[in-house]
């Protein structure tokens, strides 16, 4: 939260419709994501109870668990969803383009869930089926475990700061638009589009509310509405779990509980298509590529790493690689606010406001000095003094860089206060060539308007770790690769 | 005095039961102790899910038969064949704790009127166990009573409580998994919560700080199972918060004397328990209860839909963060007045109006930047996409 972002939704409360809080598209939508809209059982840890799941929004497939209770049941739903998900992701595999002295997939799956409760489920779901075996007493049918890889693949990418492997829409949806509800009440996907796409001649916030009653848009899931348990749900699981096997009775109850279930899920699954296109009218951002390309890489390697019939992924990190991982996330992290705001002025703005950035007017520049550095060598420092209305706080020292001119950095040597604003005194080094007198163009030019800001992706050291096999006992001694047991494929699931 | 607040908050509650406070109710109160409206409903004992939905704002706390089925079943699977799980469990975390538990069911059969004689029971009864420290006893359903508000209140006797080594421990049994020993870390942090004030209102009831050790020992379901496991779960920071917050509660004499004497929310509940009372002069009623609404209320009150529509036009309405990234301006018309410099600030507003007036300038120019720029956006400095990791350099 900002100033501008609650700005924002103060005009929202007051335009009846939400307003953008960003003006290009921060996260990546591919051609054809795999849209998954999935509901639990009240009460269990996580017992599927349908889903509606697929590429094409006017051809969804609808999956259900008539008696959610049933570890049978609850496999065959596994199985089916491994028989959409597996092939839907192994179809990026073949097509891919030389990287270093490897290659890259050109293209990689993505999976949209409705909210972060359904990126949670995909966690779980992926937890309770990595671990399974296909052979031997409780064998299950093969794409469950793969299934199980793949959807804790998508999670543990989920965590990862800028990564669009997995996305929920509610929070991409959030982070390009302010509504005049609550960060809270926004997490209903419907109240949310309501605020974002209100309906011809209703208020964003009159439609919000009626968006949450959960008669007219049931919940986006997984959790359920209470009320369609105990008066639908529950009454007709009854009458699957009376009828006799193959009876038309069991039949009949078949097809109510595919029809209710899809009552639920239907509203959804539009809501969700139409969430996406929103996004998708927005022009992506200068970065959004290059983040990708990060979730291209990860793709592939994890591909390979399947396809060689790599273990599951372990049921906690090991402390060393733990301790990796925080440091990778908060780096992506920092690099990701960088990469935000150097791509939308109305991200960047955020920064001005606070004095970590400044836009302004180029009024000197220095192009062609030289200074020594450490080693004694002359190298070209140009020297470039911005006039900035802009409220600075950046200290003497400090790093930035500019939004059009992002692989030069700049340092600021002084900040002066001046009667119209503020003159701030850059000195730049890269982005230049190596040539004595940069060439034209590659420094800042006189009255050029320029952004430059102080949030810059950050250098976090990688801490001094010991590598995975000296972990000391401390933290639990060298971990052993994970080796699924016999237990972890009995494991119950109820 | 105590006297008079009785009777004051019987005729506030009027002919109806009261309700009873429970572990959620009081976490929830303490989680916005500024709300003098939910303090004095609550004290009252009046039934806030009853007097939404008669004024037009049911509240959404429906439960799954689902959910309370398996609640239950988890709780039968504990209890059955005298305690077994629960010793084992408990042994788990003692293991010098005698292999007989002494285990004691207190719970009444529905006879609230004796609730005085109920408490005075249990209190002694686990005061003893614990003067004698002798053995191990497990209490199931024992009534607490804590002070809220000035006022002591019973709290619904959802908990057990173990005595072990002359130290009374609150073992709470919630339903939500703890799956490779981590669990949804907003369940766990409520559970901490409500477990603080069962531990406040067992020090409160047994006279003895020391008595109950700021600890719980939650029990969850294990993984995917039904297999119940124990957790031992530190609660000390979760006891400073809650007391503190109860500390904060403005005395319920003080906000009584603040009301019109004839104020009072009697549903005027028929034979069969519906209320028959005019709406309108409920909500005049509650119009007259100073409230505090965040979304947080959402879910945690009964109240929140009704309150939400009267904070329409608030900027608490939108959230506490967002409130405070406005200066702490309240309402929403201000908030814009000052950004678009259409309202003159009174002068404690002024820093807050200002930081307002650059951030309607940014937000204007940023947008129009982008509109100007228009699809350009798109053409902006390109990178080698490939490189994403190259950043700036
Ligand atoms: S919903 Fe209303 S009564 Fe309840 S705590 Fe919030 S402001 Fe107070």
């Amino acid at each position: 939260m900002s100033v501008i972002t609650a700005y924002a939704r103060a005009r929202a409360v007051a335009a009846g419709v939400a307003q953008p809080i960003a003006t290009v598209r921060h996260v990546h939508l591919a051609e054809r994501p795999l849209v998954f809209v999935p509901l639990t059982l009240a009460g269990e840890a996580n017992a599927p109870l349908a889903a509606m799941i697929g590429t094409d929004a006017e051809k969804p497939t609808l999956l259900t668990v008539p008696q959610p209770r049933n570890r049978d049941l609850r496999f065959a739903f596994a199985a089916r969803l491994a028989d959409i998900v597996v092939p839907y992701v192994d179809s990026f595999s073949h097509e891919v383009e030389p990287l270093r002295d490897t290659v890259c997939a050109v293209d990689a799956p993505q999976l949209i869930v409705p909210n972060p409760m359904g990126i949670e489920f995909t966690r779980l779901l992926g937890r309770s089926t990595r671990f399974r075996r296909t052979d031997g007493p409780y064998a299950v049918a093969p794409g469950v475990p793969l299934l199980g890889r793949w959807l804790t693949y998508f999670a543990e990418r989920a965590e990862h700061p800028g990564s669009c492997a997995l996305l929920a829409l509610t929070d991409a949806l959030s982070l390009h638009w302010a509504t005049g509800q609550s960060a809270l009440e926004d997490t209903n996907l419907a109240a949310l589009m309501a605020w974002i796409d209100p309906p011809a001649e209703s208020s964003g916030a009159q439609a919000a509310r009626e968006a949450e009653n959960p008669k007219v848009w049931p919940p986006a899931g997984p959790a359920t509405d209470p009320e369609f348990d105990n008066q639908v749900l529950a009454p007709l699981i009854r009458a699957y779990d009376t009828s006799a096997p193959d009876s038309p009775a069991r039949q009949r109850a078949l097809d109510e509980l595919e029809q209710a279930l899809a009552s639920q899920l239907e509203p959804t699954w539009h809501l969700m298509w139409r969430g996406i296109a929103h996004l998708r009218s927005l022009p992506p951002g200068v970065s959004v590529a290059g983040r990708w390309a990060a979730d291209r890489r990860a793709f592939t390697d994890f591909h390979r790493y399947v396809s060689e019939g790599g273990a599951p992924q372990p049921r906690r990190d090991g402390a060393v690689a733990a301790a990796y991982r925080l440091n990778l996330l908060e780096r992506a992290r920092t690099t990701y606010e960088a990469e935000r705001a150097f791509d939308d002025p109305l991200v960047m703005a955020t920064h001005r406001l606070t004095g970590e950035a400044f836009q302004g007017t180029v009024v000197s520049v220095d192009r062609e000095r030289r200074v020594p550095n450490e080693k004694g060598n002359l190298v070209t420092r140009p020297l470039v003094t911005v006039h900035t209305k802009d409220p600075v706080r950046l200290p003497a020292g400090a790093k930035v860089a500019a939004a059009t001119r992002r692989s030069q950095t700049g340092l600021i040597v002084s900040v002066e206060t001046v009667p119209d604003g503020t003159l701030v005194t850059l000195e730049l080094s890269g982005g230049m060539g190596r040539a004595k007198v940069p060439p034209p163009g590659s420094v800042p030019a006189l009255d050029e308007q320029l952004c430059y800001s102080g949030v810059l992706p950050e250098n976090i050291p990688s801490p001094a770790l010991p590598p995975v096999e000296e972990t000391p006992w401390t933290h639990g001694g060298p971990p052993q690769p994970y080796e699924p047991s016999d237990e972890d494929a009995a494991e119950v699931w109820e | 005095m105590q006297n008079d607040t009785d009777a004051r908050l019987r005729r506030i509650r009027g002919s109806a039961r009261p309700t009873r406070h429970n572990a959620r109710t009081i976490a929830a109160l303490t989680g916005n102790p500024g709300c003098s409206r939910r303090t004095i409903v609550d004290t009252a004992g009046v039934d806030k899910e009853k007097l939404a939905r008669h004024i037009g704002f049911p509240s959404r706390f429906g439960q799954s038969e689902f959910a309370i089925t398996r609640t239950n079943a988890f709780q039968t699977l504990l209890r059955a064949d005298d305690y077994a799980e629960l010793t084992r469990l408990l042994r788990e975390v003692f293991p010098e704790a005698p292999e007989q538990i002494q285990y004691l069911d207190l719970e009444a059969t529905d006879n609230t009127d004796a609730q005085d004689q109920r408490y005075a029971r249990d209190q002694a009864l686990i005061s003893q166990a614990i003067a004698g420290n002798t053995g191990a006893t497990l209490f199931d359903h024992p009534l607490l009573s804590l002070n809220v508000a000035g006022q002591n209140v019973y709290l619904e006797p959802e908990l057990l409580v173990f005595q072990y080594g002359g130290s009374a421990y609150v073992v709470q049994v919630r339903s939500f998994a703890v799956i490779d020993g981590q669990a949804n870390g907003e369940n766990v942090g409520q559970a901490a919560l409500q477990a603080a004030g069962y531990v406040l209102a067992l020090r409160q009831t047994l006279g003895n700080p020391d008595a109950a050790p700021p600890e719980v020992l939650l029990i969850c379901p294990k993984d995917f199972s039904n297999v119940p496991t124990i957790t031992r779960l530190d609660i000390r920071w979760q006891l400073i918060a809650v007391e503190y917050q109860l500390d904060r509660l403005t005395h319920i004499d003080t906000l009584l004397d603040a009301l019109p004497p004839h104020l009072n929310l009697d549903l005027g509940l028929d034979a069969s328990g519906n209320p028959t009372r005019p709406a309108t002069e409920l909500i005049d009623a509650l119009r007259h209860l100073p409230a505090r609404y965040f979304p947080e209320c959402l879910s945690n009150c009964d109240l929140a839909f009704f309150c939400r529509h009267e904070a329409t036009g608030h900027t608490a309405a939108l959230g506490r963060s967002v409130r405070e990234e406005l200066g702490g301006i309240e309402t929403i018309a201000e908030v814009l007045g000052f950004a678009e410099g259409t309202v003159a600030p009174p002068e404690e507003w002024d820093e807050a109006a200002a930081l307002l007036r650059g951030a309607a300038w940014l937000y204007a120019e940023s947008v129009a930047a982008a509109a100007y720029s228009g699809e350009s956006a798109a053409l902006g400095p390109s990178r080698d996409s490939r490189e994403p990791e190259r950043g700036v350099s």
